[in-house]
This record gives structure tokens, C-alpha cells and sequence, in this order.
């Protein structure tokens, strides 16, 4: 239903996307998983035909985004992560406004409208001014407006970041209706949660490439062996868990021994056995080698496993370390005409 | 049959583009009255400055009031319309120009066009309040014809500012700068025209500037229609390279817009690309 063929993008010096490829199938809800400045949102408006590609493909339900963009526009229904409304208008009325642009006759527009509404539960306040709305009750209007034709594609962009847990809740309710009535849904997240317990397939999106692909399940099922968190007090320092880090490298049956800095420097490793006689040879081995031990958790790998294994970081270390180097500014222009 | 539905779903988006500025004109209506305060003020507080000079000192015969009502009246239509890329401008900073071009519309200058008609009809608006507050104060009436003399040349001097104004609404980096070149471009314009003062009062250099300045071939022909000396074939501008009928006047501004237009076509097509 989407193809995304070696799409790459540059901005200035800088590779935004570096020759992604993506396969959506029809009815499938889709999730793009990454840190932030991995490329979602470029590959999101690439998609969305707010962004030439430098090159690549785009296909959307059978039509060439590229060559016949108003064609791909029919199809798609686009929620952006900044949610831009008009404060001075009122919800319906932003709403109408959208419906004369995908031109709907108006009584088509009134009954979709009427429909929408009581689908996102808009009915209190939809005739307010969307100045005076909560964050949820625009991002419910903004799903709304792209939900207005009825598209076959429905493409958000980080759609529950600052939203409250009852709001989040809803919106994956609404999420889930909407594949069962066999819409195809893209949507990007930088929560691992969010994407393992919607999509159906995901891709991991990391500096521009997609490093990982497939369904939660089979990605984790790949990884193979256990999960170990152990930490040697609540908050390690560095120093200290490079030492235990050397200690436990010397451990048999153990690989991968990272220093987790977002988790008071932890140390996540991996072991080859599974299951719980696999932790009692651990700790035996870890008493004899005296590393000091204030907790120690075994898991089945996770969606951060994934990232973790294909990345060196995990995806809280990546989130920390794209704040800090996000250029806001930067950001308005590329997303400015 | 394709040609007609293309024609219902471009009136369609544009109207929909316009009745949404429209609604904001009405919710926010500062814009509008400060539009007309303006004018208002400068006709009133020039007005009086040379209430006292001898009749018959500006050309026309009657009083500075008179002389001032043409100058005002095009000024307001030109104020309004250095104004248009406004709103367009906060579209592109706010994201919801982005919202737009999501959508399937049948053309992108839908946009262009909303922003035309709207602001075409605000300064029309405008420009007939200061028409009547002038009509008030004493400084005439164009009467009839005169009427539709005074709001066609107001057309095609609007038509090109606005132009103007919308290319720079889409080449400038933010409202900050636009409000910059509004700000800087606004008055000088109106002092190096023939607002406040005939030609014939100016040194040479400005005389010169005065008589290349579009607003002032907005202003005579319409200074004509008020003294009720309009005709095409009437010379109402003696500029330093020739006199200048009113018809070429008007064709100068017609040029002009019409020029404006094929030239910033490029930029909104990759604009809105």
C-alpha cells in the first residue's frame, strides 16, 4: 500500500535520509521506530509530498507520489507532529475548511463531520475556538481533519508525544478500529511500548537508515538468548561499572556487556542460555568473581534489545543524546516553505 | 465535463481559503479599523495643517482638503494591500501553510487567489470609508462615474501591491523582516509621491521620483475624477519627461500589475511546489 524506494535526503552537509526502503501492506499498522533526528518526520513528509526526495520512489495505494502528487494527496490523510490549527476559528470550522479542500460536497463534509465527531468523542467542545483546546482535544481534531475523506492511508507523525495516559489510550483505541476496518496506518514513535503493542511491523530508523525490519515478534525471536540488567548499587559511578564491566566480560557464555548510562549505569549484557537455571550459574559465577550485586534482572530480549544490537545504544542513550544536539531553529526552516 | 469540475473544486477550495480569512477579518477586526483610523487621522491632521493657505495655491482650485482627499484615499488602498503577505506569511511560520498542501487542491494559487480577493476587497472597504470620511469633512464627492473611476484605478493599483506584497511574503525568512520592508517602504513612498504636494512644489530630484512612482499614477486620475475633470484623453500628471494622460496612467498601472504577476509566478510555483 506505501513503498518508499531508496529515498535519501540531504539537507546542507547534512544526510537526513540515507537510501531508505519501506514496504507497508494494505491494512497493516505500520510503526517507524527511532530516536529523535533518526529521519522519521523526513521520511514522513517525503511521503506526504510536503518534501522532494533527493531521489528514490514513493508509491501510495498504486499511485506515483512524485509524478502525480494530488493523486497520492487523495489517498493520504496526514496528522503532523507540530499540530498547526487556527486558533480564532472553531474546531468544526477548521474541520469544513478541510472538507471544501479535499472537496467534499457539503453534505457529504457534514456527515463525516458528524461521524468524526462522535468517533473522537469531540462533541462538548468542537464548537469552541481550538485556541482555548487542551493538547488532546487537538490532537483529536487534527486526526479528525485528516480522517475527514476517509482516506486509504492514514500517516502520523509522533502522534501521542505529550499526551496524557487517558488520551494516548483513546488514540490507540481509535487506531486499532480503524486497521480492523482495513486502513492502512503509518505511524513514527520514539516509545518503544507504543510501537510493540500496536504495529503490526515495524522499521527501526536510525541516522538515516533503516537498520532493522520485520514483526515485533520475529525481531526479538532473532536476537536469541536472554536479557541481563545488573547493577552493583542503585546509581553506579562510571569508573565503577567499567571495572565490573571487565569483570563480567570475563564471564563464559556472556557477550555484548554494555554500560547503560540512562539506567544509573547498569550493565546490560547478554547470556546464551535462557531461562532461570541460566541466573543461578550467573550469580554463581558473579559471587566467585566477587562483582557486588544490588540487583540483577533477566528478560526475553525487547524492541530496545533491537535497537541496542544494532546501535551500540540504546534508545533512551540515543533520545538523551539527540536532545542536546537538536538545532530547533534548523528544524522550523526545513519545515517552513 | 473535466473543465466544469475543475472550475466547481478551484471556486470551491478558494472560497473556503477566503470565507477563512474573512472569518478571522470579522473575529479580529483590528486590522480592519486601524486600516481606516490611519488614513482617517492623516486626513484630518493634514487636512488642517494647510487650512489656512490661500484658496486656490494647490492646483484644482479648492482647498488643501480637497488636494489631500485623493493622496489619503490611495494611500489607504495601498497600506491595506502592503498588508496582504501577512497572513500568508504566518501560514508559513505556523505550519498551517503545511496543512494546506497536504490537501489534493486543484490548484496551489487557490491560496494566491483567497489572499488576492480578500485583500482586495478589505482596502475597497477601506478606501470607501475614507472616501465618505473625506465626503464629511467637506473635501467632495467624485460622484457616479467618477465613483467607478476612483475604485478601478484602486483595483489595479492593489492588485499590484499585493502581488508585491505576497512575493515577499514567500522570499523573506519571517514576518519580523516583512514587517521590516512594510514598515520602511510605507511612508516613503507616500512623501515621494503626489499625496501631499504637487509636482510643481518639489525640487527636481524628487520631482523625478515623484513622477516614476506608481502610487502616483493611482492618485491623479483619481484627483481628476474629484476636481470632476476626468477624461481618458485628459493630461492630469506634467512630468519631467512629458504630461501623462489619465489613460496612461492607467495603463502604466495596469503594466505594472500585470507585470508583477508573470514576474513572482515562478517564486510561488516553487514555493508551493
Amino acid at each position: 500500500m506505501i513503498t518508499l524506494e531508496h529515498i535519501s535526503k540531504r539537507y546542507g552537509g547534512i544526510t537526513a535520509l540515507d537510501g531508505i526502503s519501506l514496504e507497508v501492506p494494505k491494512g497493516c499498522l505500520y510503526g517507524l521506530l527511532g530516536p529523535n533526528g533518526a529521519g522519521k518526520t523526513t521520511a514522513l513528509r517525503i511521503l506526504c509530498t510536503l518534501l522532494a526526495p533527493d531521489q528514490g520512489r514513493v508509491v501510495i495505494a498504486g499511485v506515483d507520489a512524485l509524478a502525480d502528487p494530488r493523486g497520492a494527496r487523495q489517498q493520504l490523510g496526514y496528522v503532523a507532529q507540530e499540530v498547526a490549527i487556527d486558533k480564532i476559528l472553531s474546531g468544526r470550522e477548521l474541520l469544513e475548511l478541510q472538507a471544501s479542500l479535499y472537496h467534499l460536497s457539503a453534505a457529504r463534509g457534514r456527515e463525516r463531520i458528524a461521524m468524526l465527531t462522535a468517533l473522537l468523542g469531540m462533541d462538548e467542545w468542537l464548537d469552541r475556538r481550538c485556541g482555548s483546546y487542551s493538547g488532546g482535544m487537538r490532537r483529536r481534531l487534527d486526526l479528525a481533519s485528516g480522517l475527514l475523506h476517509n482516506p486509504a492511508v492514514l500517516v502520523l507523525d509522533e502522534p501521542t508525544v505529550g499526551l496524557d495516559i487517558e488520551s494516548r489510550a483513546a488514540l490507540w483505541d481509535v487506531l486499532q478500529q480503524l486497521r480492523e476496518q482495513g486502513t492502512t496506518i503509518l505511524l513514527s514513535s520514539h516509545y518503544l511500548e507504543e510501537v510493540d503493542a500496536l504495529a503490526d511491523r515495524l522499521a527501526i530508523l536510525d541516522r538515516g537508515s533503516v537498520i532493522a525490519e520485520g514483526t515485533p515478534a520475529e525481531l526479538k525471536r532473532e536476537l536469541g538468548g536472554d536479557r541481563i540488567t545488573l547493577r552493583v548499587r542503585e546509581f553506579a559511578s562510571h569508573d565503577e561499572a567499567q571495572k565490573v564491566q571487565q569483570l563480567v566480560q570475563g564471564l563464559k557464555g556472556v557477550s555484548q556487556v554494555l554500560i547503560n548510562r540512562a539506567q544509573g549505569h547498569a550493565i546490560n549484557f547478554v547470556i546464551e542460555a535462557e531461562g532461570s537455571e541460566a541466573l543461578l550459574q550467573l550469580r554463581k559465577q558473579l559471587d566467585a568473581a566477587e562483582v557486588p550485586v544490588f540487583s540483577l534482572a533477566q528478560s526475553r530480549p525487547s524492541l530496545d534489545d533491537v535497537y541496542l544490537q544494532a546501535t551500540g545504544r540504546t534508545l533512551m542513550d540515543a533520545e538523551l543524546a539527540a536532545v542536546s544536539s537538536r538545532d530547533p531553529k534548523a528544524e522550523k526552516k526545513q519545515a517552513m516553505r | 465535463m473535466f473543465a466544469s469540475t475543475a472550475i466547481a473544486e478551484l471556486s470551491q477550495e478558494t472560497l473556503a481559503l477566503s470565507k477563512r480569512l474573512f472569518l478571522q477579518l470579522q473575529r479580529r477586526p483590528s486590522t480592519l479599523v486601524a486600516g481606516i483610523l490611519q488614513p482617517l487621522i492623516w486626513l484630518v491632521l493634514f487636512g488642517a495643517l494647510f487650512a489656512k493657505a490661500p484658496m486656490g495655491l494647490f492646483p484644482g482650485g479648492g482647498s488643501y482638503g480637497k488636494f489631500l482627499g485623493a493622496g489619503v484615499i490611495v494611500f489607504t488602498a495601498f497600506s491595506a494591500a502592503l498588508n496582504a503577505g501577512l497572513p500568508v506569511m504566518f501560514d508559513r511560520e505556523f505550519g498551517f501553510l503545511n496543512r494546506l498542501l497536504v490537501a489534493p487542491l486543484r490548484s496551489r494559487y487557490s491560496i494566491v487567489l483567497a489572499s488576492v480577493l480578500y485583500i482586495t476587497s478589505l482596502s475597497l472597504v477601506q478606501s470607501l470609508a475614507i472616501m465618505a470620511a473625506a465626503w464629511g469633512l467637506g473635501y467632495g464627492w467624485p460622484g457616479g462615474t467618477g465613483l467607478l473611476v476612483v475604485l478601478g484605478t484602486l483595483l489595479l493599483l492593489v492588485a499590484a501591491v499585493t502581488a508585491l506584497s505576497l512575493a515577499l511574503a514567500f522570499a523573506l525568512p519571517g514576518h519580523i523582516e516583512l514587517i521590516a520592508v512594510i514598515f520602511v517602504a510605507n511612508l516613503p513612498l507616500l512623501f515621494a509621491s503626489t499625496a501631499l504636494a504637487p509636482i510643481s512644489y518639489m525640487p527636481g530630484w524628487l520631482g523625478w521620483l515623484a513622477s516614476l512612482n506608481p502610487l502616483t499614477f493611482a492618485i491623479e486620475p483619481i484627483r481628476a475624477a474629484y476636481l470632476g475633470q476626468f477624461a481618458f484623453d485628459a493630461v492630469v500628471l506634467e512630468a519631467p519627461y512629458g504630461a501623462l494622460t489619465a489613460a496612461q496612467c492607467l495603463l502604466l498601472l495596469l503594466v505594472l500589475s500585470a507585470g508583477l504577476f508573470v514576474s513572482i509566478r515562478p517564486l510561488l510555483s516553487r514555493k508551493l511546489s
